[in-house]
Order: C-alpha cells, then sequence, then structure tokens
C-alpha cells in the first residue's frame, strides 16, 4: 500500500517536470469594449498574465492564488498529520519494547560466525543511513523547527542553525540520492518478492507465534522497507532536486507540489526509518552486529534467515 | 492605530513605470530585484488596463505563515517587514505570496535563492532606525521619518495611494462618487481581508 503512494508521488514528480515548460499565467479572456471593472478584475484574481517591464519569470501574472492552497495542505494537513505518524510510531515502537521485549537468541551462540554484509555493503548502509538522519533532522527543522527551536536555543543560534542546516540539506541532498542509487542496484536482486516472503508476512513474521516463520538472506518486512525506500527515497529526491534549483524549475506551482511531495514522502520515510533502527538495535539480538562487523553468529542466521543459512552451509560443504 | 495599505487605482495608472524607478532608487535595490512592477493587460489592445504592484502589507500574511524561520513580523500599523540575517532563501514565502512580491537575487555557481528582499513599505528593517545596517539590507526608513512609501509620493496620476486605510479609502471614495462606479481599485480584498483568499 505505501509502495503504491510512493510510486504515485513518483508520478506526480514526473508530471511536474514535464509541465514545468508551461508558460506561466493565461490569456485574457475578453479585449473588445467593455472590459473593465469586474471583468478584469475576475481575470486578474484567475492569475491573469500581462505584459510587464520587469522581466521575470511570472512577472506578468498580477495574482497568483495557487499559494493559498499550497498554504492551507502544508500548515494545516502534512504538518499536523506528519507530527502525528511521528510521534505514533515512537509510541507504537515503545508499547511493543514493553510488551514484547527484545527478541532473545534462542539457542546460545556457537561462536562461529558467516559473513553477511560485505565491506561495500556496510559502507553503503551507514553512508545512506548517515546522510539520511542529518537530512531528516535539518529537513524536521525547516518544517517544525520555528515553533520550538527558538525557545529552546535561542534566537540567534537558531538563525545559524537554520542557515547551516539548510546549506547542509541543500548539498547533502544530491549526494544522498547517488549513494541510494548505487544502493539500490546493489541490493534490488535479492530483493526480489518471493512466496517465502508472502508468508512469513502473512504470519507477521513470527511475532505471534511461537514458530519463526522461515526466510533468505532477507525477510518479507526487510524487503518492504528496503522497496518503501527505494521508491521513496527517489520521490524526496526527484523533488529536493527540483527545490535545490529553482533557477531551472521555476514556476510556483511547480515548486509547490515538489515541496508537498517532499514534505510528504520524507515525513513516511522518517516513520519507516524509525521502525527500520528500532529493528536493528533493541528489537533484535545478534542484528547490529552484521551492519557493524559484516559477520553474524551461526545462531542468530539460523534463527532469523534459516533458507539463507542452508544456502550458507550447502554451499561450504559443497567446497570441502 | 493607522493601518498602513496600498491601493492602485487602475482607472488612473498610465504605465509610466514612475513607481517602479522612484522604488528601485530611493531603496538602492539589489540587481536583479525589483520590489515593484506594473503590469499592464492587453497591453496595446483597446481596453489596456495597467496596476502596479508590490507587497500589500496583507492582513495574516501568508508568507508570514510559512516562512520556516519566522523571520516576519507585522508592525503595529501593519506594515510586514522581516529579518534578512535569519531567512535562509527557502522561497516559501513567494510560493504562498498572491502578489509574487518577495524577490530573490541568485547566488552562487547553481542560482540557488540568496535572502529574499520585498518591499518594506518605506519603512526599513529590525535594525536602528537609519543605521547603515538598515541602509544596506532593506534601503529607506522614511517611515521613521514620517513620511510615506516614495513611489506613491512620486506617482504622476496619483493611482497609487500609499497611507492610513482610512485616509487611503477616502481619498478614493471621493473618485467613486465623481465617476459614478467602483471599477478602479483591485487586490484590496485579498490582501486585507484573509476570509476572503481561501478560494
Ligand atoms: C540507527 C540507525 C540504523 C541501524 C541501527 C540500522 C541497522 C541495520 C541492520 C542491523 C541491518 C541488517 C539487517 C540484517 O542483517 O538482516 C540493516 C539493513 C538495512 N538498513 Fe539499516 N540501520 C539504521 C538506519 C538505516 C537508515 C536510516 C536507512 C535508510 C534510510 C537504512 C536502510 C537499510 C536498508 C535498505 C537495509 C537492508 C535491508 C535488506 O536489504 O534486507 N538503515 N540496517
Ligand atoms: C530522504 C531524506 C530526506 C529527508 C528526510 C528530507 C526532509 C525534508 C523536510 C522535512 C523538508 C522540509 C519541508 C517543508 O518544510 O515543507 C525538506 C526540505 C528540502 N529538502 Fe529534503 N529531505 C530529504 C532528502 C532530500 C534530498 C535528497 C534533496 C535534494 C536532492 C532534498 C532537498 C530539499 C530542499 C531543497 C528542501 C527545501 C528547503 C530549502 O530549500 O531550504 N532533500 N526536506
Ligand atoms: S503581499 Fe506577499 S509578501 Fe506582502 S504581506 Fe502579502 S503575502 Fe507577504
Ligand atoms: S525565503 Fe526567507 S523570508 Fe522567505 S520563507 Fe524562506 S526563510 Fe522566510
Amino acid at each position: 500500500m505505501a509502495a503504491v503512494g510512493q510510486a504515485l508521488a513518483v508520478l506526480l514528480v514526473g508530471l511536474m517536470l514535464m509541465v514545468s515548460g508551461a508558460q506561466a499565467g493565461n490569456e485574457p479572456s475578453a479585449d473588445g469594449n467593455g472590459y473593465q471593472g469586474a471583468d478584469y478584475w475576475r481575470d486578474v484574481t484567475q492569475g491573469v498574465s500581462g505584459y510587464s517591464t520587469v522581466k521575470d519569470l511570472e512577472a506578468g501574472v498580477l495574482i497568483n492564488r495557487s499559494g493559498e492552497g499550497w498554504r492551507q495542505v502544508r500548515n494545516d494537513k502534512v504538518k499536523p498529520s506528519g507530527a502525528w505518524a511521528l510521534s505514533l510510531t515512537l509510541l507504537v515502537l515503545a508499547s511493543a519494547f514493553l510488551l514484547l521485549g527484545r527478541s532473545r537468541l534462542r539457542e546460545p551462540r556457537t561462536g562461529r560466525t558467516l559473513e553477511r554484509w560485505k565491506r561495500l555493503d556496510r559502507w553503503l548502509h551507514w553512508s545512506v543511513a548517515g546522510m539520511f538522519i542529518v537530512l531528516a533532522v535539518t529537513g524536521l527543522s525547516i518544517l517544525y523547527g520555528r515553533h520550538f527551536l527558538p525557545d529552546v536555543m535561542g534566537e540567534t543560534v537558531f538563525a545559524t542553525w537554520m542557515q547551516g542546516g539548510k546549506l547542509v540539506h541543500n548539498y547533502l541532498g544530491p549526494l544522498f540520492l547517488v549513494c541510494l542509487l548505487l544502493m539500490v542496484l546493489k541490493w534490488a536482486l535479492r530483493n526480489r518478492f518471493t512466496l517465502v516472503d508472502l508468508k512469513w508476512l502473512v504470519s507477521g513474521g513470527g511475532l505471534f507465534t511461537r514458530e519463526h516463520p522461515k526466510a533468505g538472506y532477507s525477510n518479507g518486512g526487510e524487503k518492504l522497507w528496503f522497496w518503501f525506500l527505494a521508491l521513496g527515497g527517489l520521490a524526496v529526491s526527484a523533488s529536493g532536486l527540483a527545490l535545490d534549483f529553482p533557477a531551472y524549475l521555476g514556476l510556483r506551482e511547480d515548486l509547490q507540489l515538489a515541496n508537498l511531495v517532499h514534505a510528504i514522502g520524507s515525513l513516511a520515510l522518517i516513520c519507516g526509518a524509525f521502525g527500520h533502527a528500532y529493528m536493528g538495535t533493541v528489537a533484535v539480538e545478534g542484528a547490529l552486529e552484521g551492519m557493524v562487523t559484516g559477520q553474524v553468529d551461526e545462531s542468530w542466521a539460523k534463527q532469523h534467515h534459516e533458507l539463507w543459512y542452508e544456502e550458507v552451509k550447502a554451499k561450504q560443504a559443497g567446497q570441502k | 492605530m493607522a493601518r498602513m495599505k496600498f491601493l492602485c487605482d487602475s482607472e488612473r495608472c498610465i504605465e509610466c513605470n514612475g513607481c517602479v524607478t522612484a522604488c528601485k532608487n530611493e531603496n538602492e535595490v539589489e540587481w536583479g530585484v525589483n520590489r515593484r512592477r506594473v503590469v499592464t493587460i492587453n497591453d496595446g489592445e483597446p481596453n489596456e488596463v495597467s496596476i502596479s504592484v508590490a507587497c500589500m502589507h496583507c492582513t495574516d500574511a501568508p508568507c508570514m505563515a510559512v516562512c520556516p524561520v519566522d523571520c516576519f513580523y507585522q508592525t503595529d500599523e501593519g506594515i510586514v517587514l522581516h529579518d534578512k540575517d535569519t531567512c535562509i532563501g527557502c522561497g516559501y514565502c513567494l510560493f504562498a505570496c498572491p502578489f509574487g512580491a518577495p524577490q530573490f537575487p541568485q547566488e552562487g555557481a547553481f542560482g540557488q535563492r540568496g535572502k529574499m528582499d520585498k518591499c518594506t513599505f518605506c519603512a526599513g528593517g529590525p535594525e536602528e532606525d537609519h543605521s547603515a545596517e538598515e541602509r544596506a539590507k532593506y534601503g529607506a526608513n522614511r517611515i521613521a521619518e514620517g513620511k510615506l512609501p516614495l513611489c506613491a509620493e512620486m506617482c504622476s496620476t496619483k493611482a497609487l495611494l500609499a497611507g492610513d486605510a482610512n485616509e487611503v479609502s477616502d481619498i478614493y471614495r471621493e473618485r467613486i462618487v465623481a465617476r459614478g462606479s467602483n471599477k478602479g481599485a483591485w487586490g484590496q480584498n485579498l490582501a486585507y481581508n484573509a476570509a476572503g483568499r481561501k478560494n
């Protein structure tokens, strides 16, 4: 479902890029006698474009009412629902931890490890994750900062924080896109959905069952996160690039749309990242070391990724 | 307290661009930025209409509502001003503004937006009145001298009116009576009636 939403967002950005070649403003509706007063006033409020000696993309447009709609959607819809979504996610994760606790290793560590994430994989993961976190912190400051940061840090520090944050966000964005693309290319094939993943998802990842459902290298949940990040990341990056280079995509309507896609997409991704980081740290014993050292204990592999474990074991046996 | 407003009477505006020039000169506005512009509809055709437009200093100003760094403030007289030291050049105020008032100098290799610049109603900025910093960042502060914006003061036909809302509407009402019709003024509802902006 989320993936569908994200795909739609990508489509929207594509459309936006296509229409951006269009001319700003419309033609006046009439030019005969009596075109005065109420008539032209109506045209002007509909965004009619005239001639101006000032040369600017939209200088001829006297009134552009699109801003009010954008303001309402961003300020009255996106901001409150985003705040709710973020808090609810944290609340759900906290209660999950209180109710279910940490998923422990069922068998003691064997001391034997398997290589799970190569150096390049780990490098990709932590650069994408690191940049994402910085982008999220600076981005959320842009979205919500004005409501509490000046009180927390004082007006002057806030100004400096926002200046620096915006600069960092602007330059890190394109770099994030590059690393994300590399990561998606490297991991995409392995993340194709199979019947095993469907079963895994149907059984809720074994959260409520005693039996742990089977999984290959990645389980259904991880694959969902992967594709959610791939599609959402692309939508957020495409809209972010549009916001980054207003000189090339200057019409207000396009930038308003880009801003909404960007804000909604990044809020959804941040919620997802909360869940993911929760799984990677406190929720699942033994997972983090895989992404840190590259090696996982055989007990962990057998418990969480049985099919992968068997595959690796079969290969090892074949080599002997 | 007075409520400052602009009113442009399109029955009088002759597109001389005197207001644009007066503003540019009085405020020493940066290259590439025009705080005021004149737009002519049906240029060169019958029923040509011209209107001079700049920041209208809106009630419940949309720019103020969306600025991520909250750098706008509205004076007791209703003039909408902003702090360039805090502005991050995100452009959101322009996205929200009905009149296309916020302007941006292009900066750097990628043409990013610099600090936002817009009409100040000739009221300077948050710096000390008539200080060198205020002059450099925001231009003139005629309001502190008890004067009105230069664009309106120099308007050759007095199409552009600026000042206390009551006096401005008194002058305009006299014109309506003389003409027998109210066709000239524009943008008033949009700028000064926040509810009228909603659709
Ligand atoms: C504190 C933050 C984070 C921690 C502790 C963490 C931890 C982990 C761990 C342990 C894995 C490997 C799971 C396994 O071996 O099956 C993993 C995989 C992954 N992580 Fe993170 N991560 C963090 C943040 C992020 C962020 C912010 C992103 C992206 C925005 C991200 C994207 C991914 C992806 C795409 C995978 C691979 C999923 C797959 O293909 O199976 N991670 N993470
Ligand atoms: C996936 C990580 C990202 C997150 C979580 C994120 C988050 C955000 C958020 C929350 C905002 C504020 C939106 C608003 O106030 O309405 C924002 C603004 C912005 N983002 Fe991102 N963003 C991410 C990636 C990117 C990328 C990849 C780019 C560029 C390629 C980018 C460029 C921008 C730009 C240009 C703005 C506008 C603000 C400004 O110009 O100061 N972002 N981002
Ligand atoms: S005209 Fe535009 S810049 Fe001026 S107060 Fe209204 S919204 Fe703000
Ligand atoms: S460009 Fe500056 S003044 Fe305009 S909304 Fe952004 S930070 Fe505020």
